[in-house]
């Protein structure tokens, strides 16, 4: 359903991916494991176009979108909680959950999303900067499930995380898949990865270097601690 | 006749709505400024030039087709927002990925090019354009007289940039607007046609100062400096009210016309300089200027 083959992205005159290869299936979660440095934020933001440079291929649904710009992306229906959240300071929370236009069908409505996270409903009218760092995370998860879009690029939700919202993460991803999500997430944790995801890709220096199927996760549990230097 | 501080009551009343009209003015313009520099980081020098354009296209709609004042107030701004669209996507939409002092000269160029323009044309000694039959006249208040089209003017003024203010601050557009000044990428993926609303954000600013030009067309001869005048002294009440607020930008323009129609009747020889003065001070106490957020 999403295939990138070959993809390359530059900053200015720094070559960051040299050619990502990988596939997401409708329904998965897939993570992007690598180290600090490897490329994975870029790797999300050059699918939504959010990168001054690149090149190659990424197919959404039988549909080339490497030339598209990002606001074509999201309505080809690939929405992104990005790494540093993207919460705007100049709008309540309420505002905030609704600035991304419904693209499509299919969106979660607002009960739903409050039932997901509880904390949002109760915040409603608080300035979006003024939240925790958990209720921000929420915050950036939720606002892209109204939109209709199946596809969902996490960037690194659980970063610096009390350890029961990093659970409540969990269910909520594990919720999205059973909801016919299809979610690309990105990780330093891999012991949170193992619990949500299908299959994990590692990768180092711009490149995919290695896939393990999450069934196999604890057999290549040395070789992980090698890629990731933990 | 009634006194007040030993001052004439209907000249201090009289003063008080010269200064509200100033403030219109001053409020209207900074508005449209405050707007574009949210959005596209760009200080609009040709907002003058655009202001002046606007007060022409009432004269030319008047004078060549015979529409009234009430078709210019709606067809003026329309059609130098449609220009402003023009200017965005051909010479402005360069802008954006170079140094800002690009867009100030860019801007300055468009100011000195139309004001040329319409000079050679029409030359320097200005154009009469009547006050419309039913806003002539004026009403006496009993402390002093009002002309009807000035609080006119007042009552426009208010009422747009109150209008203005709303849309921006409690509608979903509005919440677009705010978005897309923060991080335009991130709204961009969200799916919104940010260079597109970029693009009707100056369109919207400059139909605004259009809008003012046809109100100032009766009160000030229709002239091709009537903005280079104008613009002055808005940029001093943009510092003042704060970089891209739009509420400092309403309340800072409307205030600093009263205080300078108020230092009209107290102390006539600073009347010229008082807003300069206060931009210093405030300069100084507050870099940022009165509704601005440190950087
Ligand atoms: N805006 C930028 N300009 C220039 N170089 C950048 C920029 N953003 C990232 N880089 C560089 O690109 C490389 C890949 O960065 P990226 O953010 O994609 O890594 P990452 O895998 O997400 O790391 P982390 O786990 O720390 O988030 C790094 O070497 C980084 O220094
Ligand atoms: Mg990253």
């Amino acid at each position: 359903m999403f295939e990138v083959k070959g993809l390359e992205a530059w900053y200015g005159e720094s070559h960051v991916l040299h050619g990502v290869d990988f596939q997401v299936g409708e329904g998965e979660v897939v993570t992007l494991l690598g180290r600090n440095g490897a490329g994975k934020t870029t790797t999300m933001k050059s699918i939504m176009g959010l990168v001054p440079r690149r090149r190659g291929s990424i197919i959404y649904k039988g549909r080339e979108t490497v030339k598209m710009r990002p606001d074509e992306v999201a309505k080809s229906g690939i929405a992104i909680c990005p790494e540093e959240r993207g919460i705007f300071a100049g709008l309540n929370v309420t505002e905030n959950l609704m600035l991304p236009p419904v693209i499509g069908p299919g969106g979660l409505d607002l009960p739903t999303i409050y039932a997901l996270f509880p904390n949002l409903k109760e915040r409603a009218a608080s300035q979006g900067t003024k939240l925790s760092g958990g209720e921000q995370q929420m915050l950036a998860i939720g606002r892209i499930l109204r939109t209709g879009a199946k596809f969902l690029l996490l960037d690194e939700p659980t970063e610096g995380l009390a350890p029961v919202i990093v659970q409540q993460i969990g269910r909520t991803i594990r919720e999205l898949r059973t909801r016919g999500f299809t979610v690309l997430l990105v990780e330093q944790n891999f012991r949170f990865a193992a619990t949500v995801a299908d299959r994990h890709y590692v990768m180092e220096h711009g490149r995919v270097i290695d896939m393990i199927p999450n069934s196999e996760i604890e057999a290549k549990m040395d070789k992980l601690h090698e890629y990731l230097g933990v | 006749m009634f006194m007040i501080f030993g001052y004439p009551v209907a000249l201090l009343f009289g003063q008080l709505l010269l200064g509200l009209i100033n403030g219109a003015f001053y409020a209207l313009l900074s508005l449209g400024l405050a707007i574009i520099f949210g959005m596209l980081n760009i200080i609009n020098f040709a907002h003058g030039a655009l202001f002046m354009v606007g007060a022409f296209v009432a004269w030319m709609l008047q004078n060549y087709l015979g529409l009234d004042y009430w078709w210019a107030l709606i067809l003026s701004p329309l059609i130098v927002g449609a220009f402003a669209v023009v200017l965005e996507k051909t010479v402005i939409c360069r802008l954006y990925r170079i140094d800002h002092l690009y867009g100030l000269l860019l801007t300055f160029g468009l100011a000195l090019i139309l004001e040329g323009l319409f000079r050679n044309e029409y030359g320097s000694s200005g154009l009469p354009y009547r006050i419309p039959q039913a806003l002539s006249g004026g009403a006496n208040l009993g402390f002093m007289f009002m002309p009807l089209y000035r609080g006119w003017v007042v009552l426009v003024a208010v009422v747009t940039c109150l209008a203005v203010w709303l849309v921006i601050e409690k509608t979903s557009i509005g919440a677009k607007l705010r978005a897309a000044t923060e991080n335009p990428g991130l709204v961009q993926a969200f799916g919104v046609n940010v260079p597109r609303m970029i693009t009707l954000t100056y369109a919207a600013g400059v139909a605004l100062a259009a809008f003012a030009g046809v109100l100032a067309a009766p009160i000030y001869s229709v002239n091709p400096n009537m903005g280079s005048n104008l613009i002055i002294v808005v940029f001093a009440v943009v510092v003042i009210g704060g970089m891209g607020s739009i509420l400092g930008s309403i309340v800072t323009g409307f205030g600093l016309g009263v205080a300078e129609g108020l230092t009209k009747v107290f102390y006539p020889q600073a009347s010229a300089t008082v807003i300069f003065v206060v931009m210093v001070i405030v300069l100084l106490a507050r870099p940022a200027g009165l509704f601005g957020k440190a950087a």
